[in-house]
């Protein structure tokens, strides 16, 4: 470079290495050194921009500088190819300066076809960083890449693939797919373009998969693990990688390659590899990319190259042991970086306990490291141990070092790594040391993670509470000390416990009575007070120090502090003591006739106030102890909590709680809250009985849940707000297992129509919504929560042509349609929910249903002659694989709406393969993104018991079982 | 490894490669919101944060930060090591690299960083082989830019 040199150099300036010096960057001078061919004109346009005092300076001079060179652009003298590059490189400085470019894409074409390297460099720059859709200058464009390509100079080929690789637009794609696995398999190609040609197709690959074409170039690709250059390796690998995923079998290969290749790296001396040795470290990346490949498939079958992997392990871990070849950093975590990935793959086998154990010990010693680095890696590494059966104990003797790093590391980031793993380490044995650590940790945790804490110590209370009394301490201690973070679903959830378990209900009234003495609780705990004591306050009214009329002041105190929600809620609270408290009534009157309640500027205020004070006064004693009875047990389903967990962290974030398989136990006692039959009883059917509703209002909450329905649709499986016309939910969500179009719900207020189709895993349903009434429904907002296992889209509804909004209105009379693309993963139990949302005349409403997407909709029906059929269901005598029902028929028994019902179901029907002409035998296949459940029926009516007997055979125990049962409940 | 990003103390960016499309506006977001937040960090903390669903590795280097984002089973350490990588081969062709530099050669820190990392994945770990490639680029132009090269020095520094 003939770069002349600046009259000074700039007096800061400064090596950058090594890190953490101040700064170099205060003076505006050109650099001393400019390497290859400098652009004299384009350094000093960088310095004038630096040398800008203000923001409008900087601006003044980009405008000046875009004139001129849209001028020069313009102009009609040719321009040469260097102005044309120092241009449209003073171009691209303003554009990475962040302002608009909106000229010189055609400058910057022409420069592809110079035969000037650099030209052609910096053309291909600007291409790869302001890439424009114009469809013109794309074919010029890929015009030059193919010339390039083809052009066989490896440098221009490179500069090529870079550009299509930096673009990676589904155009290139479509002009370059094909051609690229050629070059890089093609026997001439240099070392350097195989290298980019691998990354680039990898890129291709990675933003349309359709349009890389798989073929006779893949065992060849395979067999670059065995190249000669390592740099070809390092490139090959992360293509392999990430095309092993979606077609494992095609590379099986690259395993026995992989374990032989990495066998010779990490036995190969520090200096044996040259210039891929890296700080003494041999081949680091490489090592970790051939780790991270082995880790897409299981542990090898062929037992010698299983051998040598663990061979391999066993050196990587040992190596950890030894001394350090040298102080420097690098050479410490180019090292580790090799053992974590080793370490990880020791976890994804799941399978050596004597690797297991030795990974645990290793991460176990960088718990104390000094560098933070290796303390957080360790940390985060130790949570996947925790849930492998073979280390989990190992993982729990560093209880009180993760403990202390909660209470003790500066970063934030660590401690929540720590917090993660207290979480992951938890069982029955540790979980009150936990949970009382994470509870103080929580008083001082960063605002950030708060919440993520809260959600944590409340399922580990949940999880392994032995005796309630403790877990309903613990979730009132987190309302306590951070209840702007106690979530709905949290305390929610422990209304449903107390409500499910009688043995608590006592002391959790004796203790939110004593929790909402203090002077300023938490309005949660309000919430959680005012429902505990409506519905159990009796349980301590015999102490005078908490008899009716002092649990009803105290309660009342709060009151005017509180949103209308939680007053609405203490409405309730006060139906429920006129029942609980016959001496409280004219109290409870008197506060709902005062003005303030009747005539509540808030319609839902106003009308529990008028409700419940015409009940109180209209209905007898016995209509009111039968419409304000204790609230019934809640059906038992996933934790929401959880749910909730998982949709802040994705999936895995709920491995405390998959813990059945180390722990057996623990899914006997807290597996789920088992309802106690005393307090079982039947929600009247409707308000309606007791005369009291001559026109009812839109949005009258049911009298019969006592909570008013604020909290209905969250602990309700079914029933809506407004009673539903016709069948109930249930009724309905059965119906549909044998059909595919209907009405799902109707009620005054709103149509759910449904109409779906399902082809193999595969499924779209169009739900429809219809406005019954003649007003808006204003935000209207249908949301699905699907299970793990069945994945739903929500596609744009019409007449919206926009992406469904997360709420919108429906006009009066009108319908709105929504389209859900669904796909079964895994074969499942429970069906996703619906959850709809919207205003009536200003008062919310609010249903969830069950979507009638059920197991059998995948099946697909095979036909299969007698002889076959027999030999299978043989195959399939495993007492678990069968499931059996005999039941009563309920409805007529009538052989042909049998046989469509069974069609319905999804089911093929086989004649002549029963002996007994009256019997009913079927086959299908259950079809899933995972695996295919082969499934065989049998359906024995006897006419004259009025009687059938149903039995299921499937290659999964769990789905005989549930489809038997969803089959039975069709006759 | 989604996109790494070089800023200044001072929060100025100095190069910004993308592998993974993201409009000019995303692109603006998550650089303010990440120079920010990385700015924010005292100087012993770990290198690594959780950010949305990634990973985010960085170091500073005298005035610059280095700042890459990678999935979520991407490799921390080697990610480190990935950018010191890029610091000695700017190092090496710079001749002890220093933020100006990358101000003035902006062009050539992305060339240098094509040759080792490509679509997000590192291509070349040889320090040898990525700066053959690049010198032989400059020997390449220096053969047919000369006369450029002369044109411009006879012009502003006459003998």
């Amino acid at each position: 470079g003939a770069e002349p040199r600046p009259a000074a150099r700039p007096p800061a300036r400064q090596p950058a290495l090594p890190p953490g010096r101040p700064g170099a960057d205060t003076t505006a001078i050109m650099p001393a050194v400019s390497k290859g061919d400098g652009m004299r004109g384009l350094a000093v346009f960088i310095s004038d921009i630096r040398n800008c005092k203000s923001k409008e300076a900087e601006i003044k001079r980009i405008n000046k500088e875009l004139a001129n060179i849209r001028s020069k652009f313009k102009g009609d003298k040719a321009l040469d190819g260097y102005s044309k590059k120092k241009y449209v490189c003073k171009l691209l400085f303003i554009f990475l300066l962040g302002h608009d470019i909106d000229f010189g894409h055609m400058e910057a074409v022409n420069l592809l076809s110079s035969n000037k390297y650099t030209e052609k460099q910096i053309g291909y720059l600007f291409i790869s960083v302001l890439v424009n859709s114009n469809s013109e200058l794309i074919r010029l464009i890929n015009n030059a890449i193919k010339n390039d390509l083809a052009s066989r100079n490896p440098t221009f080929m490179c500069l090529a693939l870079h550009c299509i690789a930096n673009v990676g637009s589904r155009e290139m794609g479509e002009a370059f797919a094909a051609d690229i696995p050629r070059i890089l398999v093609a026997g001439d190609s240099m070392d350097s373009v195989k290298q980019s040609a691998a990354l680039c197709l990898l890129r291709l690959y990675k933003a349309s998969p359709d349009l890389v074409p798989m073929g006779e170039w893949t065992a060849r690709v395979v067999h670059l693990l065995n190249d000669q250059h390592m740099g070809v390796v390092t490139a090959a690998v992360s293509l392999i990688t990430c095309l092993c995923k979606k077609n494992p079998d095609d590379f099986k290969t690259c395993i026995s390659l992989a374990v032989s290749r990495l066998s010779r790296i990490v036995s190969s001396a520090s200096t044996d590899l040259q210039d891929y040795t890296y700080y003494f470290v041999p081949a680091p990346w490489l090592s970790v990319k051939l780790l991270r490949l082995l880790q897409c498939y299981p542990p090898p079958e062929d037992a010698a190259v299983k051998g040598r992997l663990v061979e391999c392990l066993e050196t990587v871990l040992n190596k950890a042991q030894e001394p350090p070849k040298s102080k420097k950093v690098q050479h410490s975590n180019a090292k580790n970086a090799i053992l974590f990935e080793t370490i990880s793959l020791i976890i994804h086998y799941d399978s050596e306990p004597n690797l297991l154990v030795r990974a645990c010990n290793q991460l176990g010693q960088f718990l104390q490291h000094r560098e933070t680095n290796l303390r957080y890696l360790a940390l985060e590494s130790m949570c996947t141990l925790a849930s492998s059966e073979f280390s989990h104990e190992a993982v729990k003797t560093h209880i009180d070092t993760v403990i202390n790093a909660l209470k003790t590391e500066r970063d934030v980031s660590v401690r929540q790594r720590a917090a993660d793993l207290l979480y992951a380490m938890c069982d029955r044995s540790n979980a009150k040391q936990i949970v009382s650590e994470m509870l103080r940790y929580l008083e001082t945790a960063d605002y950030a993670i708060r919440e993520e804490i809260v959600l944590k110590v409340a399922i580990l209370a949940e999880k392994y509470a032995v005796d309630y009394s403790w877990y309903v301490d613990t979730i009132l201690n987190l309302i306590r000390i951070a209840g702007d973070y106690v979530s709905e679903e949290v305390w929610y959830r422990v209304l449903q416990i107390v409500t499910n378990r009688d043995d608590v209900q006592g002391y959790a009234a004796k203790t939110v009575f004593e929790a909402l003495q203090a002077p300023a609780c938490h309005e949660n705990m309000v919430k959680v007070g005012g429902y505990i004591l409506g519905e159990f306050g009796n349980l301590i009214a015999g102490d005078p120090r908490s008899s009716p009329p002092v649990q009803f002041s105290l309660l009342h105190s709060k009151f005017h502090l509180c949103s209308v929600a939680t007053r609405a809620l203490l409405l309730s609270t006060y139906i429920k003591f006129i029942n609980l408290f016959p001496e409280t009534k004219a109290t409870i009157q008197g506060v709902l006739r005062a003005g303030s309640q009747l005539r509540n500027a808030d319609v839902e205020l106003q009308q529990r106030a008028v409700e419940y004070l015409t009940l109180s006064s209209v209905a007898s004693t016995d209509v009111l102890a039968t419409v304000l009875e204790e609230m019934p047990p809640f059906p038992e389903r996933e934790s929401s909590i959880l749910a909730k967990l998982k949709r802040k962290k994705g999936p895995g974030a709920g491995s405390a709680l998959d813990d059945s398989r180390r722990d057996p136990s623990s899914n006997d006692i807290n597996g789920g809250v088992e309802p106690t039959p005393s307090t079982v009883s039947t929600p009247s059917p409707s308000a309606d009985l007791l005369g009291l509703r001559a026109a009812p209002p839109p949005a009258a909450p049911p009298a019969t849940s006592g909570a008013g329905n604020l909290l209905v649709d969250v602990f309700s499986d079914g029933p809506a707000a407004q009673p539903s016309l016709g069948p109930t939910p249930e009724e309905a969500f059965l119906r549909f297992v044998c059909k595919n179009n209907g009405v799902l719900f109707e009620n005054q207020l709103l149509q759910i129509g449904v109409k779906s189709e399902f082809r193999q895993n595969l499924g779209r349903m169009y739900l429809f919504y219809g406005n019954k009434t003649s007003v808006q429904f204003q935000n209207f907002s249908p949301t699905v929560v699907h299970p793990g296992d069945l994945q739903t889209h929500i596609l744009p509804a019409w007449p919206s042509p926009l992406p469904l909004p997360r709420s919108f209105q429906v006009d009066g009379g009108a319908q709105v349609q929504q389209v859900l693309n669904i796909e079964c993963l895994r074969d499942f139990l429970t069906p996703p929910l619906l959850s709809v949302r919207f205003r009536y005349g200003g008062a919310p409403q609010s249903l969830t249903l069950k979507l009638p997407v059920t197991i059998n909709k995948f099946f697909q029906p095979t036909e299969m002659a007698a002889q076959d059929f027999f030999q299978r269901w043989k195959q399939l005598s495993l007492p678990q694989q069968e499931a059996q029902k005999i039941f009563k028929a309920n409805h007529p028994m009538d052989a042909e709406v049998t046989k469509a019902k069974l069609l319905g179901f999804g089911s093929a029907l086989l004649d002549n393969v029963d002996p007994n002409p009256e019997n009913f035998v079927g086959a299908g296949i259950i079809q899933t993104k995972a695996l295919q459940v082969g499934c065989l029926l049998r359906l024995e009516p006897n006419a004259q018991a009025q009687m059938y007997r149903l039995t299921l055979r499937t290659s999964k125990e769990p789905v005989s079982r549930h489809l038997c049962e969803l089959l039975a409940q069709q006759f | 490894m989604q996109f790494m990003l070089l800023f200044s103390r001072q929060g100025k960016l100095r190069l910004q490669k993308w592998y993974v499309p993201l409009s000019d506006k995303e692109k603006k977001k998550i650089t303010r919101e990440l120079v920010q937040t990385v700015l924010a960090r005292k100087p012993k903390m770990c290198s690594f944060l959780e950010w949305r669903d990634l990973k985010i590795v960085y170091k500073r280097y005298a005035s610059l930060y280095f700042c890459c984002a990678i999935e979520d089973q991407d490799n921390e350490l080697i990610t480190l090591e990935i950018i010191h990588r890029y610091v000695e081969l700017l190092d090496k062709y710079f001749g002890s690299v220093c933020e100006l530099d990358i101000i003035f050669n902006f062009e050539k820190a992305y060339f240098i960083l094509d040759e080792f990392l490509l679509g997000g994945e590192v291509q070349e770990t040889s320090k040898k082989n990525v700066l053959k490639a690049i010198e032989q680029a400059d020997l390449l132009q220096e053969g047919g830019a000369e006369a450029e090269g002369e044109r411009e020095s006879l012009k502003q520094t006459p003998y």
